[in-house]
């Protein structure tokens, strides 16, 4: 199956506001399949954010090739761009609703810009989500009047919208309660399983993630410190993997893997 | 007690002189870069305003933003600068016997200097660092990128439908600041000190020619634009603002920046256009 998404040698420094140069990432490679679920997991500052910043290009690359569906992203121009960009729906760590509209307005901003659908049918599209996410009845409220799990579940109506084939998730559980945080994360199984989007979820919360994730990706000092499917981590004989698993999950994948061996 | 030989010496001046001229580079290297960011910035502000879907509701708020929503302050300052043109005027005319053109000093005055002058500072300060602070926060929340990741362009969908505004509104308003004025001078002079009614009425017509009307709205077309791009662009790029700060405190210290570059810039391209055009 061709990759969706591939990255190839991709390296991005920034120049800090002091004139230092940081190296984020350092000649990076990975693919990304239709359908899977990738975890990009890492400490602050190891490039986790950048990575799908450049996948948006948002960024542009110091070096390397990025390619969408086989589209090399940095060398199309702006209407191409703009198509790759629908083919993604983004959740951002902060949801990134516009404060000065309401629910409503906020998850119809799609429709409304990137569709020619009449008024009537955005909005029984959105009513449709809106119900899916138990967000009927919410429509006039404005983003400041929500929970933090509601602006979480908005952000993803809207990024549901044009029915993204990838979806990526930025940090999707900072600041939520862990009721809230498993919520979420059933939400987005069971909105993968209907739609069939391949995601990317950049989480520090690797044991809620695991369980989603069809291979994992560890950045560290800009490289990839580990990038392999959930099993390949949790028996792996190789000590940074090991102590990734030590850390990241606790004892319980740890005395698992003991004794699995 | 430090003993500090030749050579030391040499070295000390070397590195302080190779440190200033690091930083002269540096501060040369960002000017530039933040001048062809700003260029860049109204070049896609401009072009937006072309691009389809038009955004009528937006622009229509921004008018009610930019103009309604500064009435009151253009109501007083207006005023009470015609008030005290026409006492000061009356003053200084008085001494040379030459009351009777005091409506021709506060009117001319007004339309070719004070009226659009003043109208783009009361502007600068009540919307333009509102607009600042806006697109400061939606850039520092992420709203812009969710634009950008949707594929909308923030220049057409926030930017845009600013400067349309501010072009249209900005000249409305200087136009309303004359009148008041112009108001206020006759309150003062006439009303107050006795300057005949029929003088400074007539005062003001002879004197008051077409150029000097198209040399303020041209001044508060000029002003309108400059104020809305100084002010969306400083808030659009607040990241890359150096010694801007991060979070909240960035977006205070850019709208601060941005007020005051707009009004260096209004006083500055008022001149220029005067140079050009009187």
């Amino acid at each position: 199956m061709n990759p969706i998404v591939e990255f190839k040698n991709v390296s991005k420094a920034f120049v800090g506001r002091n004139g230092g140069v940081q190296k984020v990432l350092d000649s990076v490679s990975f693919t990304i399949a239709p359908g899977c679920t990738t975890v990009i997991a890492g400490g602050s500052g190891q490039g986790k954010s950048v990575t799908l910043k450049l996948m948006l290009r948002l960024l542009q690359p110091d070096e390397g090739v990025i390619t969408v569906d086989g589209q090399d992203i940095n060398s199309i121009g702006s209407k191409k761009l703009a198509d790759v960009r629908t083919k993604f729906g983004v959740l951002f760590q902060g949801a990134a609703l516009f404060d000065s509209m309401p629910v409503y307005d906020n998850v119809a901003l799609p429709l409304r810009e990137r569709t020619k659908m009449t008024e009537q049918e955005i909005r029984a599209q959105v009513s449709e989500t809106l119900e899916k996410l138990e967000l009927l009845g919410h429509e006039e409220k404005f983003p400041a009047q929500l929970s933090g799990g509601m602006q979480k579940r908005v952000g993803l109506a809207r990024a549901l919208q044009l029915k993204p084939e990838i979806m990526l998730f930025d940090e999707p559980t900072t600041g939520l309660d862990p009721v809230m945080t498993d919520e979420i994360y059933r939400l987005f199984a069971r909105t993968q399983k209907n739609i069939g989007y391949a995601s990317v979820i950049v989480s520090h919360d690797i044991p809620k993630v695991f369980n989603l994730a069809d291979q994992v990706i560890v950045l560290d000092g800009g490289k990839i410190d580990v990038f392999a499917n959930p099993e390949e981590i949790q028996w792996s004989e190789k000590k940074h993997i090991q102590e990734f698993v030590r850390t990241t999950m606790g004892e319980i994948y740890q005395s698992c893997n003991t004794e699995g061996r | 007690m430090f003993i500090v030989s030749g050579e030391s010496w040499g070295r000390i001046i070397f590195t302080m002189a190779f440190k200033a001229l690091q930083t002269l580079g540096d501060s040369t290297i960002y000017t530039v870069r933040d001048l062809g960011r700003m260029a860049v910035f109204l070049y896609h502000g401009l072009v937006g305003v072309f691009k389809r879907p038009f955004r009528g509701y937006e622009l229509l708020r921004q008018i009610k933003f930019i103009g309604a929503g500064s009435l009151v302050v253009i109501f007083c300052v207006s005023a009470s600068t015609g008030m005290v043109l026409g006492l000061q005027g009356y003053y200084s005319l008085h001494k040379f016997g030459a009351e009777g053109t005091l409506g021709s000093v506060v009117s001319l005055t007004l339309i070719m200097e004070l009226g659009p002058v003043l109208t783009a500072l009361m502007v600068a300060g009540r919307a333009g660092s509102a607009m600042c602070a806006e697109l400061g926060i939606m850039r520092i929340s992420e709203q812009i990128d969710a634009l950008e990741c949707m594929a909308v362009d923030p220049f057409r969908f926030l930017i845009s439908p600013k400067f349309l505004a501010a072009v249209f509104v900005v000249p409305l308003l200087t136009a309303l600041f004359d009148v008041i004025g112009i108001f206020g001078g006759y309150i003062a002079g006439v009303k107050l000190m006795g300057v005949s009614s029929g003088s400074y009425l007539q005062g003001m017509m002879s004197s008051v020619t077409n150029h000097d009307l198209q040399l303020g709205f041209v001044k508060s077309v000029v002003f309108g634009l400059l104020l809305v791009w100084i002010c969306t662009g400083r808030g659009y790029f607040v990241r890359e603002i150096r010694g801007a700060g991060f979070g909240a405190e960035s977006v205070s210290r850019v709208t601060t920046q941005a007020v005051v570059m707009t009004s260096i810039a209004v006083l500055v391209f008022d001149y220029l256009i005067t140079a050009v055009m009187l």
